[in-house]
């Protein structure tokens, strides 16, 4: 038996020919096009991505990266985020020295900076790649309604921020969400101390007052305390990253079907 | 084989002679599906509407809006009465000619200034701001006066301070008699 010629074990082969791996994997990665294709659209992960990318416009000084980059920042976010929510207790009792344990008293205690340095890193890099999009042209038709989607998703990025900011119950994240908060009083309708607020009145009734206005569902009070810091935690850990998750996956997929990456005019 | 065809004006003519599946006119189903659409439209605002009352609680753990601050006499003549700050968020000071409630809330941008004794001024950890003794803006981002809220006196002769009317410099309301306290 082992002297008669025999092909030498191929493990990648071996592999490659278990039904666990061909239950995973369904097509593999020939160099025929059709093939390549179906790697692609097989896979849940990378089947928002488009089939085939333009040599150019993957080319690194067209895109910068920015907008990977950002998404791979946000996917920094999300583990760093959850790790620090073992520690964390949206409480006025606790906020504050939660924070203060998760740097002095827990391993790796970096977490909570990776966390705060991302945020500030994703503003950077939506920036970038918001300016890059723009100079190439690429918001312009087929392309313009995933500009839109951009754009909310710039804004949500920056309502990230915003309410992460009164997490660590400090004095500067009272008086900032303070400050910020006025926005919403101020606000068209809505707040009770914008334009056209006094005129939404039934006879002596203002409808929209201090206590009925978009700035008290967001604090659940007429100032900064425990309500808010409770509203701000969960806007800020489930409410704004399942609404980014989604228009994530709206914002991939459009690439693919307005055309792939823009080229170079 | 008319019959067969189902009824498009009138569904009461179809013969009952033999029992078949009823068939719904073009104008029953339409009716049928503008209800239909109503109805879940409705259920929909109602849910949304529920969802946003939710988030306006029924009570509130918060200092009360009108409040009851001692006897006059309590102040003295000059003196920036800080005790009530913390609480109810005014200052209460007393000058030769009467008593006044000033807001704690910066005009800037809605931050808590201090009241500096050694400086004789309201000053603003935020911005800067700087306020004189009466709530005049002089230094600093803030574009007008604090504010002074309703002041009287109640019938057991105590102060009755109410934060929900509020009197602004710049509008002429500090004249008002209910702005502050003749004593």
């Amino acid at each position: 038996m082992t002297d008669s010629p025999k092909k030498k074990f191929d493990l990648k082969r071996y592999i490659q020919d278990t039904q666990i791996y061909k239950s995973i994997f369904r097509h593999g990665y020939s160099t025929s096009d059709r093939d390549r294709a179906m790697t692609v659209l097989t896979n849940v992960f990378f089947h928002l991505h488009p089939v085939k990318v333009r040599k150019s416009g993957a080319r690194f000084g067209f895109t910068w990266c920015a907008g990977g980059l950002s998404f791979f920042v946000f996917l920094t976010l999300v583990v760093s985020g959850i790790m620090l929510m073992f520690y964390y207790r949206p409480t006025v009792e606790h906020a504050y020295n939660d924070i203060v344990a998760l740097r002095e008293h827990v391993p790796f205690g970096i977490m909570r900076e990776l966390h705060r340095w991302g945020a500030h890193a994703m503003i950077i890099t939506v920036w970038i790649h918001m300016f890059r999009v723009f100079m190439t042209g690429s918001y312009k038709p087929p392309r313009e309604f995933n500009w839109i989607v951009g754009v909310i998703l710039l804004v949500l990025t920056m309502l990230l921020s915003f309410t992460g900011y009164l997490l660590p119950w400090d004095q500067l994240a009272m008086w900032a969400i303070t400050v910020g908060i006025n926005m919403a009083r101020a606000t068209p309708f809505l707040g009770h101390e914008g334009p056209g607020a006094s005129l939404l009145a039934l006879g002596d009734v203002q409808l929209i007052h201090s206590g009925s206005d978009v700035r008290f569902a967001l604090l659940a009070g007429r100032f900064v305390g425990a309500g808010a810091l409770l509203r701000f935690y969960i806007l800020h850990c489930v409410a704004i990253p399942v609404a980014v998750v989604i228009l994530m996956a709206v914002h991939f997929w459009r690439i693919r079907k307005d055309g792939g990456i823009s080229a170079p005019l | 084989m008319a019959e067969e065809k189902p009824s498009t004006h009138n569904t009461q003519t179809a013969p009952a002679a033999t029992p078949k599946p009823p068939t719904v006119g073009r104008r029953t189903f339409l009716s049928w599906f503008v209800v239909a659409w109503g109805a879940f439209a409705a259920a929909t605002m109602g849910a949304v509407s529920v969802v946003l009352r939710y988030l306006y609680p029924n009570v509130l753990f918060e200092p009360k809006m009108s409040f009851k601050a001692g006897k006059p006499d309590e102040y003295e003549i000059g003196v920036v009465d800080t005790h009530l700050k913390d609480k109810f968020g005014v200052w209460i000071v007393r000058d030769n000619e009467g008593i006044y409630a000033l807001s704690t809330i910066c005009t800037h941008l809605g931050c808590t200034p201090n009241w500096l004794p050694g400086e004789s001024k309201f000053k603003c950890p935020c911005h800067g701001s700087g306020f004189t003794k009466a709530g005049i803006n002089f230094e600093g981002p803030a574009p007008r006066p604090l504010e002074r809220y309703k002041i009287a006196l109640a019938e057991d002769g105590q102060i009755l301070i109410d934060k929900s009317k509020k009197f602004q410099q710049e509008k002429g309301e500090w004249n008002d008699p209910e702005s502050f306290l003749v004593v």
